[in-house]
């Protein structure tokens, strides 16, 4: 994990004194909200209905132990005791006083984090595969280039007050779980005789009007991508539009430029660069990065376990949560686990104070110190032994953190909605939780296999409901709620947006439609190795909607 | 509105003449972009110095065949949230070499004139903030990441280079 430098130290300290004073300004009236709105966003603190709340930023999702007590410590000390895990690897606390957001962020800083630009239009958290490091398939890891992006980023006089907020995703994974594809710029990395580089995706969103990416550059060499970025940027900041909020994304101006004359201007921009304007990240500098990302000290380990495989056979309830919620490791004997902060009936994403000082002591017990916050909103211990799970196990169960569900359909995505945002038209959170009651029982749950539910509750799609398997978005009808379902949109390297598939459902309808769905799926799949997603690929959404509407 | 440069308040010898006005007789003035461009022969003759002022949306590379002849560019900011100053600045300092003065007009609040030093600017042109204010927001911070107009060593390459 990356350490703050006395320059990170410095920065950090400064941007704490400089948000109390400009809060104390704001508290005396010496500035008025107008003017101290763009100051606070761009330190993570939103109006919401009820209060202020707090955007911690949590780079790529690193965290480590220290990092999660003082988040358990903020939880209770400052909100209701939890916090919650975001879309984009941060975590949110919804009842902070504006007061107190000075003395939060001091905190913050003792253990090396911030609040910087989780907010606002400017370039924000920088997220990240959340099995990086740990994954088989990816190429390297992509957490060195994922930090060197933050802090290039961070107080970038250029891109602070850009068109509209602004979201980088890196992965070095085939299997794409940082969802690039619907980001303002999504980066793959990428080997070419040698040497490493970026296939630069841009203007990937979702919000109101979904578009995947468009790949401008096939590959950028590590030495030139932030000045490639600078240029990208550029572009954005000068032509972006900004005579209407709903069409300032980068995603528009790609859009309605062409993503051809886009790269042309990008291309341009680029070449036009002088010598004295690049970044010249020093090697030296690259490498010093790199090395606080060396893996940890693995032992050598076969690659099973017998007291792995004697605990599954005493205790099958292990037996179940193993076989859902871990990912293979690229050391033997090693996996990476899922903590589920998705238990049935709960709020997707929560965490109490209790449960972060759980995943803390975990992870610095058995797990290299290390824990990552993924975009589904769980959290993982990327790097436990074999020989440790059943322990590691055991704590979660006892702290209700070991829901066997990771990547089923009761792990949704889930906005906070109308029971807490002011953008929201609908509620989400009993949406999700309704949906989760019908699929309880684990039998069913785990014959359905891997279905990603997204829920936003309002177009803005924080619940990212364009890219679930089965996305449902919360409309309001008159001051009724009604919910609209798409099928078929998925967020990794086969990037699509769902197609809606009719007429908006009420409220009450919804957890039955879901399992209708989900039913006609079962029936229509050639075997039990057929994902849902894969299904809807191969038949289209015309059985689902004749089995939702038929009867109309 | 203070008038704020190289770290005092300054008295403003400049007057901004609209699009479409009459031109006064004598005195500093500044033109808008097109304004420049169309008259260049007729604005540069007179005895006064010429500056221009840029709206967000001009290119500054249209000033590149004056930026020798011009003594002050003003760079409009309608509404603090709108950043395309920004790239106009790092543009004019880094990419076409421009040394003159670089003011920053509109609405210019405390807590981006730092923002605005590093893109390049030298003088400012505040809505309320005070020179003492002013001062402080330039300094609030000692280290920057990124390499920018303002001719700071870089975070990255501070840290390896041998003082």
């Amino acid at each position: 994990m990356y350490r703050y430098d006395e320059f990170d130290a410095q920065i950090v300290k400064e941007r704490v004194d400089q948000f109390r004073g400009q809060v104390e300004r704001r508290l005396s009236g010496e500035i008025l909200e107008d003017e101290f709105k763009p100051l606070r966003l761009q330190n993570g603190v939103y109006l919401q209905l009820h209060a202020y709340m707090l955007r911690v930023a949590i780079p790529y999702g690193q965290l480590n132990a220290a990092r999660m007590r003082k988040l358990a410590k903020i939880a209770r000390d400052y909100d209701r005791g939890y916090g919650h895990m975001t879309t984009r690897q941060n975590i949110q606390y919804n009842w902070v006083a504006l007061k107190d957001t000075p003395d939060v962020l001091e905190e913050l800083a003792e253990v090396e984090m911030h609040a910087i630009q989780t907010s606002g239009n400017c370039i924000r958290n920088v997220t990240s595969d959340h099995f990086a490091g740990a994954t088989q398939d990816e190429i390297m890891d992509p957490r060195p280039w994922c930090e060197i992006i933050r802090q290039w980023s961070t107080f970038h006089p250029e891109f602070a007050f850009l068109p509209r907020k602004f979201k980088i995703a890196v992965t070095a994974a085939e299997h794409d779980r940082a969802a690039i594809r619907v980001h303002d710029i999504g980066l793959h990395m990428r080997e070419r005789d040698g040497v490493v580089g970026f296939e630069v995706h841009v203007g990937g969103g979702q919000g109101r009007t979904p578009i995947i990416a468009a790949m401008v550059n096939e590959f950028v060499p590590e030495t030139e991508i932030l000045d490639y970025l600078e240029a990208i940027m550029r572009v954005y900041n000068r032509f972006g539009r900004r005579d209407n909020k709903y069409k300032a994304r980068i995603k528009i101006l790609v859009t309605e430029t062409g993503p051809e004359e886009f790269t042309r201007l990008v291309e341009e921009e680029y070449a036009a660069q002088q010598t004295s304007e690049k970044i010249a990240l020093p090697q030296v500098e690259i490498d010093r990065i790199n090395a606080y990302f060396a893996p940890p000290a693995f032992e050598d380990k076969s690659a099973t376990s017998d007291a792995f495989e004697r605990a599954k056979t005493a205790d099958p309830a292990f037996a179940n949560w193993a076989k859902i919620n871990l990912h293979p490791h690229k050391v033997p004997g090693y996996t990476s686990v899922t903590t589920s902060l998705k238990p049935i009936g709960g709020l997707a994403g929560d965490a109490t104070d209790s449960q972060m000082m759980v995943m803390a002591h975990l992870a610095e017990r058995y797990g290299f110190d290390d824990i990552r916050v993924t975009h589904a909103q769980n959290v993982v211990l990327p790097h436990i032994a074999l020989d440790d799970l059943y322990e590691v196990y055991r704590e979660l169960a006892a702290a209700g953190l070991a829901t066997a569900n990771e990547s089923l359909i009761t792990d949704m995505i889930v906005c906070p909605g109308l029971d807490y945002c002011n953008l929201a038209n609908a509620r989400s959170i009993p949406v999700g939780q309704e949906i989760q009651k019908v699929f309880e029982d684990p039998a069913y749950e785990q014959d359905i296999g891997k279905l990603h539910i997204n829920i936003s509750g309002c177009i803005n799609a924080c619940g990212h409901h364009h890219v679930g398997h089965i996305g449902i978005l919360g409309v309001d009808r008159k001051g009724e709620e009604y919910y609209q379902i798409s099928l078929g949109g998925r967020a990794d390297e086969k990037a699509a947006v769902g197609q809606i598939i009719g007429k908006a459902l009420r409220h009450e309808e919804v957890p039955g439609a879901v399992k209708t769905i989900v039913d006609t799926y079962r029936d229509l799949r050639t075997s039990a190795d057929e994902k849902f997603i894969d299904a809807v690929e191969r038949v289209g959404v015309e059985p689902f909607q004749e089995a939702i509407y038929a009867t109309d | 509105m203070p008038l704020i440069k190289d770290g005092t308040e300054i008295e403003d010898t400049w007057t901004f003449i609209e699009d479409g006005a009459d031109l006064p007789s004598s005195g500093c003035i500044t033109v808008p972009l097109a304004k420049l461009t169309e008259d260049a022969d007729a604005l540069l003759a007179r005895n006064q110095q010429i500056g221009v002022r840029l709206s967000p949306a001009d290119d500054p590379h249209d000033l590149t065949p004056f930026l020798d002849r011009i003594a002050l560019i003003e760079i409009d900011f309608p509404k603090y949230v709108d950043g395309r100053g920004y790239s106009q600045a790092q543009l004019l300092r880094r990419r076409l070499g421009y040394a003159g003065e670089l003011r920053a007009v509109g609405h210019v609040l405390r807590d981006q004139i730092l923002y605005m030093n590093r893109s390049g600017f030298d003088a400012y042109q505040t809505v309320r903030a005070d020179l003492a204010n002013v001062l402080k927001a330039l300094e609030e911070y000692s280290a920057f990441y990124q390499p920018a107009a303002d001719g700071h060593q870089s975070v990255f390459s501070r840290r390896h280079s041998k003082v």
